[in-house]
């Protein structure tokens, strides 16, 4: 019992040191990096560790699978390019246009939770695509969008050494919103509502959890944070266009980036954008034709579903505690070195002698 | 304007006819292993460049050219879900299984780039580019002869599920597995070969999106699954012949939108699944209990 304990009390030690070592990690990586493309990297990647455990809070805890996360992505992102072209905001103000994102998100997702979050399965996962691909073609359409040139952000004045580097900041606080909202939202009651709903939504509303409120929350909150994150990607890239705004890769990505991790889990989404994205970007980069970064891509995916179905982070940690339930069928040669001393204590022995 | 109405109508049914010839594989698959297949929209577009290869490189004729593409799909279908589907089960099935096909989709693409290039093909034959004039309508003879293949397909489809004994083992796997392997049939190998006559049918689809597309290359596919998606669940997931109808139900509207705005009539194709789908959530044919498995 107590070295049981003692081992729980070690692991969750381990478990905030390495916290702590990841999270000053983050925050010197750009002062330790100085290269742009090096923190380039970490801005993209950061981008997606947000993107992905907001699909995550909604999606992985619900089990509705969204392919329309780009909606709120793109959405996000002409909401900013627009209301700082209409309101000619120039300079670092555009960075106060950012809640706007969130909003912007936001109110998208309680109609579109409305109608979509009627259905389940597989008709939810087809809706969300048929209303991404309405939102990309009213970007073509609508004049006020800039049509298929798309919008351009606000010129900022900074040197190009370290350009990148508030929005690696940004990004980063974005990401660490996210992470420590999904950690609360899986400890509070309402993220076990959102597993009830998972696991048997008829049972769950039996029992008493009003599913469409609760999923229209998790759907709107994800949103919101979707929506600003592509505020953030826009300023970065200060340029937007209806297929790169609204792009079904997005969606794919972001949902291979949790399943690779772990769905539901809250590393999970955050390990997978951190391998995944910079791996993507690498192969980008390096085959500039494409098609070999998609071939490895897709074999990559193929292996992961196969080999490693539920993600790095479950399939991980039964690996872990595989290893240590070995190591304890291993304790008893052990054991009598460790117990020696006590054996003088007569009342000890009586026990030990049942049990063996 | 009338005789425009009529002339939009006309197409509507006429290339509606093509897309249930690339949506019966999607529907039929959906119908027996309850799977999304993202991967149709490359398969279709896979279908068409194969017709593409055998009419250039060695001069067969389109049609004929069917005899060795459908085969080799088919083939292709059975050795796709025999090592990538087959393998999934338990909880997370369902989108296990859309993120495979993706997965497939995605190398695919990548192999198709690598072969024909980024630039835009289309299949050429005498009879894509005449048509002929009935009552006033122009009739495009490569849209007739898709359509009349789409009906003969159908039937066929309906003739192999109902009056077969492949068929019946087809149909008890469809309403409830674990029964149908109870009575001795062999589900893993039923699943395996719908997979491959699903991905089989979809050559002659992809023939005909090749032929009537305008022009297609490895990027086309993303434009097409989620306009086939919708046809799918328009018709019901897993009925052929609805899948038949709402082809012919959707393509009709986008083309009478088209009359006033060109622009907006792909629209019109998602948000008449989502209205359509608020009042009816089973679609035109399907079943009123959704499967659970």
């Amino acid at each position: 019992m107590t070295s049981q304990a003692r081992r729980a009390r070690l692991t969750a030690g381990a478990r905030w040191s390495a916290l702590v070592i990841l999270a000053v990690a983050a925050l010197v990586f750009p002062i330790v990096f100085t290269n742009p493309v090096l923190t380039n990297y970490g801005v993209f990647a950061l981008i997606f560790v947000t993107a992905s455990s907001a699909w995550n809070v909604f999606s992985g805890f619900s089990g509705y699978i969204s392919l329309g996360q780009a909606v709120f992505f793109g959405s996000g992102a002409y909401a900013v390019g627009i209301a700082a072209r209409d309101w000619h905001v120039t300079g670092t103000a555009v960075f106060a246009l950012l809640p706007l994102a969130a909003v912007v998100g936001a109110v998208i997702a309680v109609p579109f939770g409305l109608v979509a979050l009627r259905v389940r399965r597989h008709t939810f996962i087809v809706i969300t695509i048929a209303v991404f691909f309405i939102f990309q073609l009213m970007a073509f359409n609508f004049s006020f969008t800039g049509g298929s040139s798309g919008l351009a952000a606000p010129f900022l004045p900074w040197q190009a050494a370290t350009y990148n580097n508030p929005f690696y900041y940004i990004a980063l606080g974005c990401a660490v919103g996210i992470i420590a909202l999904a950690w609360l939202i899986r400890r509070a009651r309402f993220g076990l509502h959102l597993r009830a709903i998972r696991d048997d939504e008829d049972r769950a509303r039996g029992l008493g959890v009003r599913a469409m409120r609760v999923k229209l929350a998790a759907f709107t909150l994800s949103g919101a944070v979707t929506g600003l994150i592509g505020g953030v990607w826009f300023l970065y890239l200060t340029q937007v266009e209806p297929q790169t705004g609204f792009d079904p890769l997005f969606d794919l990505s972001i949902v291979l980036m949790a399943f690779f991790g772990g769905l539901g889990t809250i590393a999970g989404p955050v390990l997978g954008a951190l391998i995944i994205e910079p791996g993507q970007l690498y192969l980008t980069i390096r085959f500039t034709n494409g098609y070999y970064g998609e071939i490895l891509l897709g074999a990559i995916f193929l292996v992961v579903v196969l080999f490693v179905p539920r993600g790095i982070i479950p399939t991980g940690g039964e690996w872990i505690r595989r290893l240590t339930t070995r190591g304890r069928s291993a304790l008893p040669p052990a054991e009598p070195a460790e117990v020696k001393p006590e054996l003088r204590d007569p009342a000890s022995s009586g026990p030990r002698g049942g049990a063996g | 304007m009338a005789t425009q109405i009529y002339q939009a109508i006309v197409d509507g049914i006429l290339v509606g006819g093509v897309y249930a010839l690339m949506a019966v594989g999607l529907t039929l698959i959906f119908g027996v292993l309850d799977i999304i297949n993202i991967a149709q929209g490359i398969l279709v577009v896979l279908g068409a460049y194969l017709s593409y290869s055998l009419s250039q490189r060695l001069g067969i004729d389109l049609f004929v050219g069917l005899l060795i593409t459908v085969p080799a799909m088919l083939v292709l279908g059975v050795a796709i879900q025999w090592a990538f589907i087959r393998p999934l089960r338990g909880r997370e099935r369902t989108s296990m299984t859309l993120l495979v096909t993706y997965a497939m989709a995605l190398i695919i693409e990548g192999v198709l780039y690598r072969i024909y290039g980024p630039d835009d093909k289309q299949l050429t034959a005498s009879y894509v580019t005449s048509s002929v004039h009935v009552l006033g309508f122009y009739l495009p003879y490569i849209y007739l002869l898709g359509f009349g293949l789409a009906v003969v397909l159908v039937v066929a489809l309906y003739l192999l599920l109902y009056r077969t004994r492949f068929g019946r083992s087809v149909r008890a796997t469809m309403q409830d597995q674990t029964a149908a392997r109870l009575i001795g049939i062999d589900t893993s190998r039923v699943a395996a070969l719908t997979f491959g006559v699903g991905v089989g049918v979809t050559a002659v689809g992809g023939m005909m999106f090749g032929a009537t597309s305008g022009g297609f290359n490895p990027n086309s596919g993303y434009d097409l699954i989620s306009r086939l998606l919708a046809i799918i669940i328009l018709g019901g997931l897993g009925s052929i012949g609805g899948a038949l109808v709402a082809s012919v139900f959707m393509l009709t509207v986008v083309s009478l939108v088209d009359i006033w705005s060109p622009t907006w009539a792909n629209a019109v194709f998602y948000a008449a699944l989502v209205l359509v789908l608020l009042i009816r959530p089973t679609g035109f044919l399907g079943r009123q209990a959704v499967r659970a498995q």
